[in-house]
């Protein structure tokens, strides 16, 4: 019963949509200012969501319903779990089990894993385009997200989350700044955010993999990607930042919130300067320059640098 | 006032449908996203896809073949939808409503909510028209423009 709450309400689901949401606001007004305009009012997140609610939802004809009306709650549900997972370590670091990182890895592929799935149950050659796309950026991104999340395993000689948050914070270290780096570049490409957004692709595949989604199914879908923006640097921050602490006073709270909001800001503002890659551009940087720099972290961190 | 109207009126997508415009419209239509006019602080934002639209603009002359297509994308909308006509050319026909290939004006294919006039009408006029709609839904029983 506990465990329910704790995964609809707080940190699950209902908590990590609202942060979510805000933290999506905060995109897309940052993104205005960029663009010299005013951007949308608070709640317009919130209202995007609830409109698509009350719309109708289509289905495309002939395909497999239940796949294609199933895959948006597969995405929300992976990213909730994982969420909660994270904010757990943060607030309760007793109560972590061993091996959580490892599930909180295959729980942050879930919202990508939906997205395929749905593109591909649609049967529009748009989506299953930018659904073929979604799967080489995965294939992609994994590789170094999984080594750099190396670094701080090897500092807290562990790979429970509770470990590695009172283990001393890795953001000091060469490896550990490295480490960041790289993740954070990995973490844009998961988000699927510019210059990684690829299979959305806006002016080329008109919104590619939800190109056939209407709807309640819609919402999810922006619902997950909202999420997501929150849960991504949540990550970040836990592996590479020390986490988001409120029981050692308000200085360490307070620096944890800055450097969570400072996390996102980075993301924001890449989103905004740079120009889209190529799906093979994007595959030979993750496997190239990112995944040797992850490598070098990674061997960094085992000689104590 | 429903919750429901209430809410669609705070959050519109906009899909742009043309139909062999001659672009002033396009480019009209564009000018009100751009940073000047900033459609998106009324909570609109323009969408790829008609499965996501809330509003669909239509500009240029809808001649016998594009009709059929106006009408498909119509019925491939999930209601509810709001449709406005942009210009001239999608009011009236204009200069083209005596070509061979011209029918009837596209109000008469599918239910339009907003009219602009104007060869091309200016962003302020498509804003407003906009707003009016808004409007509409907020306070269906109010006059235009309230």
């Amino acid at each position: 019963m506990n465990l329910l709450v704790q995964f609809l309400v707080f940190p699950g689901m209902l908590f990590t949509a609202g942060a979510g949401l805000v933290t999506s606001w905060v995109d897309r007004k940052l993104t205005a200012r960029v663009q010299m305009r005013q951007g949308p009012p608070l709640l317009q997140p919130f209202f995007d969501v609830a409109k698509l609610m009350v719309k109708e939802t289509c289905v495309p004809e002939g395909c497999p319903g239940w796949l294609f009306l199933s895959a948006p709650i597969i995405g929300l549900a992976g990213v909730s779990m994982a969420s909660m997972i994270l904010c757990q370590a943060m607030w309760k670091p007793e109560a972590t089990f061993s091996g959580d990182l490892i599930v909180v890895m295959y729980l942050l592929a879930f919202p990508s894993l939906a997205v395929i799935l749905g593109a591909f149950a649609s049967r529009n050659p748009l989506a299953s385009l930018g659904g073929s796309r979604e799967m080489k950026l995965v294939m992609a991104y994994e590789l170094p997200f999984i080594l750099t999340a190396c670094v701080p395993i090897i500092w807290a000689q562990s790979i429970q989350l509770g470990n590695i948050l009172s283990a001393p914070s890795v953001d000091r270290t060469v490896s550990g700044v490295l480490a960041f780096v790289f993740s954070a570049i990995a973490m844009q490409a998961r988000l699927t955010r510019v210059p990684f957004d690829i299979p959305e692709a806006e002016c080329e595949l008109g919104g590619g993999v939800l190109i056939e989604y209407s709807g309640p199914p819609l919402a999810f879908y922006k619902l997950t990607q909202a999420m997501m923006l929150f849960t991504g640097p949540m990550y970040l921050l836990v592996l590479y930042g020390g986490g988001l602490s409120f029981s050692q006073g308000w200085m360490t709270a307070g620096l944890g919130v800055l450097k969570l909001v400072g996390v996102i800001v980075l993301i924001v503002l890449i989103r905004n300067t740079a120009p889209r890659l190529r799906i093979d551009q994007a595959m030979k940087l993750l496997w190239g320059p990112v995944t040797f720099g992850a490598i070098l972290a990674v061997l960094l961190a085992w000689g104590g640098f | 006032m429903g919750l429901r109207d209430r809410i669609f009126s705070r959050s519109l997508f906009l899909f742009h449908l043309g139909g062999s415009a001659c672009n002033n419209c396009d480019i009209e239509i564009l000018d009100s996203l751009t940073p000047k006019y900033d459609l998106e602080r009324f909570g609109i934002t323009a969408v790829g896809s008609i499965r996501h639209a809330d509003i669909i603009l239509l500009s240029g002359i809808f001649n016998k073949k594009s009709a059929i297509r106006v009408k498909r994308l119509y019925e491939q909308a999930p209601k509810p939808v709001i449709v406005v006509a942009i210009g001239g050319c999608a009011c009236t026909g204009l200069i083209f409503r005596d070509s061979y290939n011209w029918d009837v004006p596209v109000g008469d294919y599918i239910p339009i909510d907003a009219y602009v006039a104007g060869c091309p009408p200016k962003p302020e006029a498509i804003i407003a028209a906009i707003q009016q709609v808004i409007g509409k839904l907020r306070n269906p029983a109010g006059a235009i423009g309230t």
